[in-house]
């Protein structure tokens, strides 16, 4: 890893290692090494097209729903190698949330929508589940919303509650990560604050790493940042310090806006 | 040089284009019109003598002889055939497509088996009605020696088959994306992604697949006439030579007896207002889609 790439003090929960990735001949991520700290916010940033979503989507192996596309190297959580690991992949995945660009709700009632991943891998009393979508909603602050019309389809709701439906049925599956891909690109700035002020209260309990467009709000929510370029890790480090004292050129001047 | 341009300017290139507008509208206008004209004026014949040959005998009796007085027997036993043989090749027809459909859209999109399986899809979906009646002839009919209600339903199903197969694929194709990546990120299996998930939020499209095929099946004649044949007896059997509607239709609007040459337009009336009653249906559930 480049030498203006600082280590994390907090414990690392997901360990990236020479990692490449590849759409077809095309190489979209080329030799990513960091560290992901443990109930912390870490932000991926960088211009269109440099890798940050391909790379969020290699964490749980997303991308092997597309036969073309391949990765190479290791992404370490708490130590087992996910790309060569002999575990099945959706157990894999049952242990990492997802939140995409677009809010997903499921074609069915929001109640179910929510149900839908946790009768996967648990069976649940009646009595439970209802308690389990209402810890996820609670969680994910939509409870009070949503809590007399739960037989409701999904998309029925708004934007912003959709995506908050998507974060909750995200977190109902008790993840240890959470992965949201530019999870605020398609809501209005009231219901950006609403999740961010979401992101803030789930790093307690997950480890949550978001691909942003808008450095400002890496800034807002993150506690490490990423930079990356044409598919390299530019520049990891404490967030703070990153927005501040960037130790590369390249970093000063994508975030002060002269650039990407 | 002038920075902005004057109303004047602009105007010249613009009157043009409305013109050109103006004309364009005209022209499809009136294609439109041609096309309608005709359609609305074979509903219109339908309709006024399909009702004035309509009874309650027409719907309770089966087929008279020929050159019987008008009024007397009716349509009952072809109604009852067409309605087994286009129910049982629905059913047959259905879940073949659907899975096909499914195997094409999600298991396989690019592979070569589903490239060969599209191109003989495509090659039966426009295949001559004719040439699948006569190859269900030669498979079934000839095999048992025997006109059937059953070879009359394969026939059909051999048409609902492509059908769906297609509508199913292209809906599955319009499903996003992020909504199977999601289902998959949870963990979910692909049996329960696609059960669930996708075909879920494709079912208002390959309904209305489902239903256009019926509406096809219910007015095809040429497979039915080295299959099913026809039959003048009331019968709820398949085996054997099976009354249906489009044979009867055709038989009797060919023949010189007025009672008969009635009956064939009561007929042509049933079966214009169930395809009209299908494509509404199947419209409303498009539109419910939407939403």
């Amino acid at each position: 890893m480049d030498a203006s790439s600082s280590v994390p003090s907090a414990p690392i929960k997901m360990a990236v290692r020479d990692l490449n990735f590849y759409y077809g001949k095309f190489q979209a991520l080329k030799e990513i090494s960091l560290d992901i700290p443990e109930c912390c916010v870490t932000a991926f940033i960088g211009p269109s097209g440099c890798g940050k979503s391909t790379l969020l989507r290699t964490f749980n192996r997303m991308f092997e729903l597309y036969p073309e596309q391949r990765a190479t190297g290791s992404i370490l959580l708490d130590g087992e190698n996910l790309l060569t690991s002999k575990q099945d992949v959706a157990l894999i995945r049952a242990r990492i949330g997802m939140v995409f660009q677009k809010p997903t709700p499921f074609p069915m009632s929001i109640f179910d929508n929510i149900a839908f991943g946790v009768k996967l891998f648990e069976n649940l009393s009646r009595v439970d589940m209802e308690e389990r979508v209402e810890w996820a909603l609670r969680k994910a602050a939509l409870w009070d919303e949503v809590k007399d019309k739960l037989t409701q389809n999904g998309a029925s709701l708004s934007g912003g509650q959709q995506q908050r439906l998507c974060i909750a049925r995200g977190i109902a599956i008790k993840p240890e990560l959470l992965l949201l891909d530019e999870p605020c690109s398609a809501l209005d700035p009231i219901s950006t604050a609403r999740i961010e002020e979401l992101i803030a209260e789930l790093k307690k309990d997950y480890t949550v790493i978001i691909v942003t467009h808008n450095m400002q709000q890496a800034a807002r929510v993150s506690d490490y940042t990423a930079y990356m370029y044409l598919g390299e890790l530019m520049e990891f480090g404490e967030t703070e310090r990153m927005f501040l004292k960037p130790a590369r050129r390249e970093t000063e001047d994508y975030i002060t806006g002269r650039f990407g | 040089m002038a920075v902005s341009l004057s109303v004047a300017q602009r105007q010249p290139r613009f009157s043009r284009r409305k013109w050109f507008n103006r004309l364009a509208i005209t022209l499809s206008m009136c294609a439109m019109l041609f096309g309608v004209f005709w359609l609305a004026w074979i509903l219109w014949e339908t309709v006024t003598i399909g009702i004035s040959s309509l009874s309650i005998s027409m719907l309770t009796e089966s087929t008279p002889p020929a050159g019987e007085e008008v009024g007397i027997g009716g349509l009952a036993n072809a109604m009852m055939g067409s309605f087994l043989m286009v129910v049982l090749a629905t059913f047959v027809g259905t879940p073949i497509g659907i899975l096909t459909g499914i195997y094409l859209a999600e298991y396989d999109p690019r592979g070569k088996l589903s490239f060969t399986v599209r191109f003989i899809n495509d090659l039966l979906l426009s295949a001559p009605s004719i040439i699948i009646g006569l190859f269900v002839y030669a498979v079934i009919v000839m095999r048992f020696k025997q006109f059937s209600g059953w070879a009359g339903a394969a026939a059909l199903a051999l048409i609902v088959i492509p059908i769906v197969i297609r509508t199913t694929e292209n809906m599955l194709a319009l499903v996003p994306a992020g909504l199977r990546e999601a289902a998959y990120a949870l963990g979910a299996p692909k049996w329960k992604v696609i059960s669930r998930i996708t075909l879920v939020a494709a079912r208002a499209g390959v309904l209305t697949g489902i239903l256009l095929a019926v509406a096809r099946i219910s007015g095809e004649t040429a497979p039915l006439l080295f299959t099913a044949l026809n039959n003048q007896f009331w019968k709820a059997s398949m085996s054997g030579p099976l009354a249906n509607l489009p044979v009867t239709i055709l038989q009797f609007a060919m023949s010189p007896y007025e009672n008969w040459q009635q009956l064939a337009w009561g007929g042509v009336f049933l079966i214009t207002l169930t395809v009209l009653g299908l494509n509404i249906l199947a419209r409303i559930l498009s539109r419910e889609k939407l939403k």
